[in-house]
């Protein structure tokens, strides 16, 4: 039997190359699943849905009104994680206009102010005009809207990923 | 030889703990490294009583968007000791931000990254990042609204990175929205992700402790030089070195044991930071703020000037890093003792100040709106019926959620107690109907009347 070191340099690539290469198989047939599960949110996208919001009737004309809903997840597991919150305007034209909630700065939930008609941001002093426009303090956009439609007498709005603020906002 | 003696030697034998561990434990030190040494390894022991409280968390939390809030009030108000157990993991995490940044003054000012130590610099650098993100994503873990507000955060961050920044939002929040996903990823970074992560670094930073030595206490004059400095090194040991344990460690030991008993002291005393609303999003009468560790960076997000803040919110982060990756290229020899680096020291102060000031503005945070002011018209009375009008105006247009009178409102604007002293009638109206940056219009929100009213109390004030 030949000694161990005496085995020819092409054989001794050929064994490390084979070593390497057969375990960067394996490594990376366990891996893609793992992968797919980091990113499973960019594989998976779930369609958003229309959500009942209330009766025509429930939204007095001129008012802004906080309504909530289910966002597009559906599984009971997400608790009330997956609410989310806009502000429903009901113009004087009889047209409704939906806001985010998110302030388009950082995130943060915007309330509204009914008496001085601005929405208000808890955060870092985002402020907006009730048609959803900047009025001071950071956020570089105007707040972002939901599609909301009328159906058989019931508003409806519909769901919307977290509005995200891109550099160039 | 007695009978456990005998198991002992066994066991020693065949597995080598004593031929291990003793000569790590016994390694030369140089001599005089004192106090300003005990930093490192306080933050070591932080970590080790993070792990083991967040074991023990580990044991009664429930991972799911659904139930963590849940389970958080039943570790609080319910499970034996949970409040403090919780209590020593927030207090922990606290001295582990604090000792981690002291560590990384010590070894700045005293210059110990430099050869050959660079790799200990590189390492602590990732370490150092990994721990903040470790005090981010825990206090999310609680998961009240503070913990579903910190991820939208995150997410908004993100979401500012170019092309892929929206992508990269949605795989933090395992989805385009907060749901069932959001609550068990940030488990799965702050619990295996991070950790793993940070534990490989750990001992490699340690292995670098053994392999570099610990740094000789600098001495003004005695210069780095990298052909020479190992062999100058070896020689001191051989010389003047002292060994590890028990000559030096003793120290780590005391402070380590004193830092331990303090955390425990305060989570006893203070207990766990108080859970906020529940975690849904559609609650909107909420104030989201961090813990305080994050707090510097929520302040600069407040005060950054908008127009260049989202492009900082990319480029700030990663020039840090890489600042401080390069520093050890930069300069790794010459000069160590901070009395001949003045420009350090004077920088150091320069970045601790800047954080300090941060951060105390930040936890009194003058540009939120003071939603929770109680109305002037309630605390200040008049007899003149139209003062009392200008004043409940004044309250509920949301002028006092921004500005005091006479210590009641805001702090975002200026304080207008005596506004009527140096501001006309005419100043007023013009500032008022058209607003500026950080001041809405309200030209289409008031009235004439109102107006006239308001302005009136506001011209009144003197």
């Amino acid at each position: 039997m030949k000694q161990e070191k005496e085995i020819s340099e092409s054989r001794r690539n050929f064994l490390m190359k084979f070593s390497l290469g057969l375990g960067g198989i394996a490594a990376l047939l366990a891996g893609i699943p793992i992968l797919g599960a980091l990113f499973q949110p960019l594989i998976k996208k779930g369609e958003q849905k229309w959500r009942v919001v209330g009766k025509l009737t429930d939204f007095a004309k001129g008012e802004t009104q906080l309504i909530k809903f289910r966002n597009a997840e559906e599984d009971a597991w997400a608790g009330v994680s997956a609410k989310s919150a806009g502000w429903l305007r009901h113009k004087e034209n009889g047209e409704f206009e939906c806001f985010s909630a998110n302030c388009t700065h950082l995130g943060c939930p915007v309330r509204w102010e009914k008496d001085a008609e601005l929405f208000m941001c808890p955060c870092h002093g985002g402020v907006y005009y009730k048609d959803g426009t900047v009025a001071a303090g950071p956020p570089p956009k105007s707040l972002t809207q939901y599609s909301v439609r009328v159906n058989k007498g019931n508003v409806e709005v519909k769901t919307a990923p977290i509005p995200l603020t891109k550099i160039t906002a | 030889m007695g009978f456990f003696k005998k198991i002992w030697n066994w066991i020693d034998d065949r597995s080598g703990i004593s031929e291990t561990i003793m000569p790590l434990a016994k390694h030369l030190v140089p001599p005089a490294s004192k106090w300003s040494y005990v930093f490192g390894s306080a933050t070591l022991f932080c970590f080790i009583l993070q792990v083991a409280t967040g074991i023990g968390l580990s044991l009664l939390y429930q991972p799911s968007s659904q139930n963590a809030y849940h389970s958080l009030e039943y570790i609080t108000n319910q499970a034996f000791l949970g409040n403090v157990l919780r209590g020593i993991h927030y207090f922990g995490a606290s001295g582990m931000i604090l000792f981690v940044g002291i560590h990384m003054i010590r070894v700045y000012i005293t210059a110990s990254y430099k050869f050959p130590r660079e790799m200990n610099w590189i390492s602590g650098v990732i370490l150092l990042f990994l721990t903040i993100a470790m005090g981010f994503t825990g206090q999310l873990l609680r998961w009240d609204a503070n913990g579903v507000w910190s991820s939208v955060v995150a997410a908004e961050q993100l979401s500012r990175v170019p092309i892929i920044g929206t992508y990269i939002a949605d795989v933090l929040l395992g989805g385009q929205a907060i749901g069932e996903h959001t609550l068990n990823r940030f488990f799965s970074y702050h619990v295996f992700i991070i950790p793993a992560m940070m534990f490989i670094l750990v001992g490699f930073h340690l292995f670098l402790v053994f392999r570099n030595g610990i740094s000789e206490p600098p001495k003004p004059g005695r210069l780095v030089d990298p052909k020479t400095y190992r062999k100058w090194y070896q020689h001191l040991l051989a010389k003047k070195g002292v060994p590890f344990w028990p000559n030096a460690a003793w120290r780590d030991a005391l402070f380590g044991a004193v830092v331990v008993i303090c955390i425990v002291g305060l989570a006893i005393f203070f207990g766990a930071p108080k859970l906020t609303q529940p975690p849904d999003p559609s609650i909107i009468t909420t104030t989201p703020s961090p813990d305080w560790y994050m707090i510097p960076i929520f302040a600069l997000f407040a005060l950054m000037p908008p127009k260049i803040e989202s492009y900082i919110i990319v480029i700030g982060p990663l020039v840090t890093i890489f600042a401080l990756l390069a520093l050890p290229f930069l300069s790794n020899s010459g000069e160590r003792s901070p009395l001949r680096r003045p420009w350090a020291v004077f920088g150091t102060f320069l970045v601790l100040i800047f954080v300090f000031s941060l951060l105390y503005i930040g936890l009194k945070a003058p540009w939120s709106p003071k939603f929770d002011t109680k109305p002037i018209y309630k605390q200040i009375k008049t007899n003149n019926p139209d003062m009392e009008k200008g004043m409940v105006l004044f309250y509920k247009k949301g002028c006092q959620y921004c500005h005091q009178i006479k210590g009641h409102g805001g702090m975002k604007g200026p304080d207008l107690t005596l506004i009527g002293r140096t501001w006309d009638k005419n100043q007023l109206k013009v500032q008022i109907i058209n607003g500026n940056k950080n001041m809405p219009a309200y030209g289409s929100i008031l009235t004439k009347d109102e107006l006239n009213q308001l302005v009136n109390y506001l011209a009144a004030l003197r």
